[in-house]
């Protein structure tokens, strides 16, 4: 998995509560087998004029002139900005794949979904919840300074904001552990194969009906 | 101090815990279908791993598959999509190569996986279930620690028959007292998501209880807790009670004989206890829930049938307002405008929320000796599984369906999400029974308000949202 450690970015805007799985990357693009190229993609539905399907180079598509990520001074974005509950919906992985695989590092918001949280530190991506008076100070900064970045230290837990001053961040040990040095979290689980194993036959043990093949 | 049902099921899990906080849990179930399981298959595979058990698993094709007959019989290698066609071939290859149980797509038992699991005995009660698919939280309906994961973790319970999580919190939801005529656990759950809002259960795991939820049926139960995810909540949940055992009993993979004797003492005891506490609670009568009808883009945009859309002046905050304001613009609304003013042009009834035999009755109950009104463009039923298809065949209730103008399909998630082709056109208004009401999800510029199924028929053969007790057939 992409490690994260320290991170300088462009920031860019989602600016509307309860973005849903659906809205970061639409159903016809889950057909894929693939982990990779939902890039261009994410956010299909608010970024093109016409609708997306799969397969087709999104290059030659028009362009919605009023979505942000469109915006000159977004491009390269790779940090961005949201409001409550983002990545609410399914439990489709394919959302972070798309933010990834479009260049985000990084998503800061008053408020994840679960699934989608959990789903973004196994793929390097980074969320990070703020009170939301912080971050509608960081929106309004966004907005009125062009070019605006932030640094994002994973270690230490703290965004560093472009005068240099520091904002610290709470995520779960366990998973910024894992991320800060892009680990396989299957490979830590089966570091307790043993334990897995006694468990399971004291369980068998106790609950036989549970471990009948199921013939179909 | 007594122990919630949660907490019974995740001490009975626990394989390890950890310093840190979080825990290693056993998963008994594993369920998969074609959409988010390939990039796992390919992560075993890269990884030289092999699944740790496969008895815990099974598989079924749901999410992609056409609902027309005629294609549905001429077999996954004639379907008219080809990157439809790819991904649920590669289910049944990687089925095939890892040896994991698949019920194949021209089986009658085949379905919408969270119909299929129940149905099947395949998810039962004390379980921990998983499934890569947010609404596994159906599965909570059985007294069964059940949620939705992503690939990754598909890929960690193929690989360990474990998951690493933090234990969450305790919230009880009661429901006092009967409900009401026409009145149904969909609208149960969409008035909870009114209540809370769709971030509510973040961090919980519901207990739903209370006479109305103990008075409901299993298709009732698991309509509800399937719900729990629109609510923020990964995991909903009902105690054991004799509803649920006579639903399990017999079932094809239900234990038989001394196990089934073992099983029933076990989940017995699956109930919170007296004194369990909860973090949090909330409490609602059924007699002030009225049936539901969402209308905006999140399924917390709801009001009572009766009601009216929001006004702009009735926000609090300017993320609220200009939420309201993109709601209305792409739902094609006014503020304030009457909810009974509201005329769908298609109907869908269907998905893993509404598609079970229950269901399908309640549609044709109000369908009966209707017609289906002039301004609905489409109007489809598509039962959850090839089971409750026959089962509905056999009651006679396609051809009421039928002769009332819907069209009766074959199995699979259809118009819910639109990965086949069945969706709606920009600007299609849609009563459905489905679950999420987001932007695009029934189909590219489409529109979705979610009611019941009953709900559906009326707005089906009225042409416009009634409540559906003031039609004739309920009184
Ligand atoms: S019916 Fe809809 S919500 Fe249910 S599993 Fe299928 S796509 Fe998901």
């Amino acid at each position: 998995m992409l490690a994260f450690t320290v991170h300088s970015g462009l920031v860019a805007p989602m600016d509307r509560a309860n973005v849903d799985t659906d809205m970061i990357v639409p159903k016809q693009f889950l057909k894929s087998i693939k982990r990779t190229g939902f890039g261009p993609n994410l956010f299909d539905e608010m970024r093109y004029l016409d609708e997306g399907q799969p397969g087709v180079d999104c290059s030659g598509r028009p362009l919605n002139p009023d979505f942000p990520l469109n915006f000159e001074r977004y491009q390269g974005a790779s940090v961005l900005l949201a409001r409550e509950n983002f990545g609410c919906g399914s439990s489709r992985e394919h959302a972070p794949w798309a933010l990834v695989d479009y260049g985000f590092r990084c998503v800061i918001a008053p408020s994840f979904a679960e699934i989608f949280n959990g789903n973004s530190f196994k793929n390097g991506l980074l969320p990070i919840p703020l009170d939301s008076d912080i971050v509608d100070r960081l929106f309004a900064a966004m907005y009125e300074t062009p070019g605006y970045a932030l640094t994002i230290d994973l270690e230490r837990q703290v965004v560093i904001e472009p005068n240099g001053e520091e904002i610290s961040f709470e995520v779960d040990a366990f998973r910024r552990d894992c991320l800060l040095k892009g680990l396989d979290d299957i490979g830590i689980t089966l570091q307790s194969a043993d334990a897995i194993r006694q468990f399971e036959s004291g369980y068998q043990k106790t609950y036989p009906w549970l471990f009948h093949r199921l013939e179909v | 101090m007594g122990k919630t049902l949660y907490d019974k099921l995740w001490d009975n899990h626990l394989v390890e815990q950890r310093e840190d906080g979080t825990a290693l849990i056993y998963i008994d179930r594993h369920l998969l279908h074609e959409v988010t399981s390939p990039q796992a298959f390919e992560g075993l595979r890269l990884a030289g791993r092999a699944p740790w058990r496969i008895s815990a698993n099974i598989a079924v094709p749901d999410h992609n598959v056409s609902t027309d007959r005629t294609e549905r019989l001429a077999g996954v290698q004639a379907l008219k999509d080809e990157v439809s066609r790819i991904q649920l071939t590669t289910l049944d290859d990687n089925c095939a190569a890892f040896d994991i149980p698949e019920i194949p797509l021209d089986d009658l038992r085949q379905g919408i996986v969270h119909v299929m699991g129940p149905e099947q005995g395949a998810t039962l009660p004390g379980m921990t279930i998983v499934c890569g698919d947010s609404h596994t939280s159906t599965h909570g309906a059985l007294g069964a620690l059940a949620h939705g994961i992503g690939t990754s973790e598909v890929e960690h319970v193929l690989a360990t028959q474990c998951l690493i999580g933090r234990k969450m919190k305790n919230f009880r939801i009661e429901v006092r007292g009967p409900l009401g005529l026409g009145v149904t656990a969909k609208d149960v759950a969409l008035a909870i998501i009114g209540k809370i809002g769709t971030a509510g259960g973040t961090g919980f795991a519901i207990e739903f209880a209370g006479d109305a939820i103990r008075g409901l049926t299993m298709e009732g139960r698991m309509s509800l807790c399937n719900m729990a995810i629109e609510a923020g909540a990964r995991s909903g949940l009902i105690a054991v009670d004799e509803t649920t055992l006579e639903y399990v009993e017999g079932k094809p993979y239900s234990p038989k004989g001394d196990e089934w004797e073992a099983a029933k003492a076990f989940w017995s005891t699956l109930h919170s206890d007296d004194d369990a506490v909860f973090e949090r609670e909330l409490v609602l009568e059924a007699a002030d829930i009225k049936p539901q009808v969402t209308w905006g883009t999140s399924p917390e945009m709801v009001v009572d049938i009766g009601g009216r859309v929001p006004l702009m002046s009735e926000m609090a905050t300017d993320t609220a307002r200009s939420g309201l304001k993109r709601a209305l613009d792409y739902m094609g609304l006014e503020e304030g405008q009457r909810i009974e003013d509201i005329e769908p042009n298609v109907v869908f009834i269907g998905s893993c929320t509404n598609s079970r035999i229950e269901d399908i009755r309640a549609a044709a109950k109000v369908a009966r000796g209707r017609k289906v009104a002039g301004g609905i463009k489409q109007a489809l039923v598509v039962p959850g599984s090839g089971l409750v298809k026959q089962q509905a065949e056999a009651e006679g209730l396609d051809k009421i369906l039928l002769e009332a103008g819907f069209e009766w399909r074959e199995p699979g998630c259809s118009m819910c999400l639109a990965m086949n082709a069945d969706k709606l056109s920009p600007g299609d208004r849609c009563a459905s029974t489905s679950n999420r009401n987001f932007e695009g999800r029934q189909g590219f510029g489409g529109r979705t308000h979610l009611v019941s199924p009953a709900m559906a028929a009326a707005a089906a053969v009225t042409g416009r949202f009634v409540d559906v007790r003031t039609l004739e057939e309920m009184s």
